[in-house]
């Protein structure tokens, strides 16, 4: 039974999101494997951005939003009252659209920001996550020298390295990225879907994009949202020859969307 | 044919926009003319009188020559200082709390408030803080003095950096929540110092503000001829001074009225001119 259905890191349960009083998501039940890229796909206004932002409890940030249903983290959900937001978001790291390096911080405080934010103030760690984390985005080689200046003054596609690096630096269990790529240009593009696949050994990912073939080229799973719903989820090379709905089927062929 | 009236036409537009731009430029001029007019006036009356002694001397009694207003520049640092000890962070809190929680009933009352409080004329805050006060201690005093530029700054400051942390893009702070950072520390140790120089602005044009009030001090920190004794009790100021001074008799005195505007007006200019410098350098 393990064999043929993987443990699930993390799952939804009816998961529904809204904005005051449009649902912007609705019913959603999935589940996550470990150790692999789970894509979501589908047209702008879909949801599929503000369904990734319920798994770390981001969306509720937002005036007059809310969120209905449930998510576990390794069993434990983490829409529970008793549970802090905060804690959860240490677990599952995100990266955004936009590169994001906090102003006015160096590079090396923006990879370390999570840790010494949070009290930790040993140099020789710090060290050392700066360089595992930098490494592990694809950035070290090209700001080892350079770790003193000021994060924004890097390129766009580097920034985005660094946001990643910065995810990575408190050890998440899983990073949500919400299309990371989509302001890049495609060599920076080309950069982070290696880096993601690179990423899958070490945690789980989830990635939302508005690009197919991204989809298709980086993650194991692939689910289709449509008007907040989810229309189908699965491994990725079966939704992009086989779909069993039509309506994913119209949409990766482009009649749609 | 065509052509030609197009030419016509053309013609007709550049010249309507050339008396445009001229009215326009004029408007500009007669604007900013009173500036200058004041600035050299105040040169002119007040720069021979300028010397060493000015800053360091205390004033002599009318009629005399020689003195300076040491009294009034000391009285007017330490007013101001206080003032900023307390009102630089009680602004910037209320700043944070207006741009950071702006939900809710509280802050909506809270803004309406601020903005009435800017544009409450500052001699109705010095009765205030007579009220308060100088009539509780029955003295006038430097502390009380403090106090109603304190009242007078909070605003400000407020308002700007409001203002300022709004332009912060939001995507930045939820980069900070993402990390699992608590929301107070995403918002002191993250949002804060990267709109350092915006809220350094707004608080160095607080400071030229207050440093030229004159109204709310007649009757808070009075004034004195000796300098500063204390916070409990009267202190000179540079407007108060300058007030008194142009306001008497004495030629020597009213010609020392005009170097304390030359002087404090000075101070205004280089403070709002380096706020306005440190927003440029830090937005480029």
């Amino acid at each position: 039974m393990s064999e043929l259905a993987p443990p699930k890191i993390l799952k939804t349960e009816n998961l529904s999101a809204y904005f005051g009083k449009f649902q912007a998501v609705k019913n959603i039940s999935v589940g996550i494997t470990e150790h692999e890229v789970q894509a979501l796909i589908g047209p702008s206004g879909c949801g599929k951005s503000t369904f990734i932002r319920t798994l770390n409890r981001l969306h509720e940030e937002i005036p007059g939003a809310y969120v209905e249903g449930a998510v576990y983290l390794e069993g434990e959900n983490i829409y529970l009252p008793s549970t802090d937001a905060v804690d959860v978001r240490r677990k599952i790291g995100m990266v955004f659209q936009k590169p994001n390096p906090f102003p006015s911080l160096s590079i090396y405080d923006n990879v370390v920001a999570g840790l010494k934010l949070a009290g930790i103030r040993r140099k020789s760690l710090l060290d050392e996550v700066v360089e595992k984390s930098l490494k592990q985005a694809a950035l070290w080689e090209e700001v080892k020298d350079k770790l003193k200046k000021a994060g924004t003054s890097l390129s766009g596609g580097q920034q985005q390295r660094l946001c990643i690096a910065r995810a990575l630096a408190v050890s998440p269990r899983i990073l949500l990225m919400d299309e990371p790529t989509s302001a890049l240009d495609p060599i920076s593009t080309a950069k982070i879907e290696e880096l993601v696949m690179n990423l899958r050994k070490d945690l789980t990912i989830v990635i939302v994009t508005h690009n197919m073939q991204q989809a298709a080229r980086i993650s194991n799973q692939t689910a289709f949202f449509l008007s907040g719903e989810l229309v189908e989820n699965g491994p990725t090379k079966k939704i992009f020859t086989k779909p069993k709905d039509i309506r994913t089927e119209q949409y990766i062929t482009g009649r749609f969307g | 044919m065509n052509r030609r009236v197009l030419g016509l036409r053309d013609k007709r537009r550049k010249l309507t926009n050339l008396l445009a731009l001229a009215g326009l430029c004029i408007v500009a001029l007669i604007a900013i003319a009173p500036l200058f007019i004041i600035f050299s006036y105040v040169v002119y009356r007040g720069a021979d009188n300028l010397n060493l002694a000015f800053f360091l001397e205390l004033p002599k009694g009318a009629g005399e020559s020689g003195g300076g207003m040491s009294n009034a520049l000391i009285g007017s640092f330490v007013l101001v200082l206080t003032a900023c000890f307390f009102g630089i962070p009680w602004g910037i809190a209320a700043g944070i709390y207006l741009a950071e929680y702006k939900i809710g009933l509280t802050s909506k009352v809270l803004r309406f408030v601020t903005d009435l409080l800017t544009s409450v004329p500052s001699i109705v805050i010095g009765i205030f803080a007579y009220a308060v006060v100088v009539a509780p201690l029955k003295a006038y005093s430097a502390l009380a003095g403090s106090f109603s530029l304190f009242i007078i700054m909070i605003p400000i400051v407020a308002r700007t950096t409001e203002e300022i942390l709004k332009l912060m893009p939001q995507h930045v702070r939820e980069a900070g929540l993402a990390l699992g950072l608590p929301r107070w520390k995403v918002i002191l140790r993250i949002v804060l110092p990267g709109c350092l120089g915006g809220v350094t602005t707004g608080v160095m044009l607080a400071i030229a503000r207050i440093s030229g009030e004159t109204a709310p001090l007649l009757f808070t920190a009075f004034s004195n001829d000796y300098g500063f004794r204390g916070m409990t009790k009267p202190v000179a100021s540079l407007p108060v001074q300058i007030y008194n001074y142009a306001a008497s008799n004495d030629d020597v005195w009213r010609a020392k009225a005009w170097t304390g505007a030359l002087v404090l007006v000075s101070i205004v200019f280089v403070v709002n001119l380096s706020a306005r410098l440190i927003l440029k350098t830090r937005r480029s």
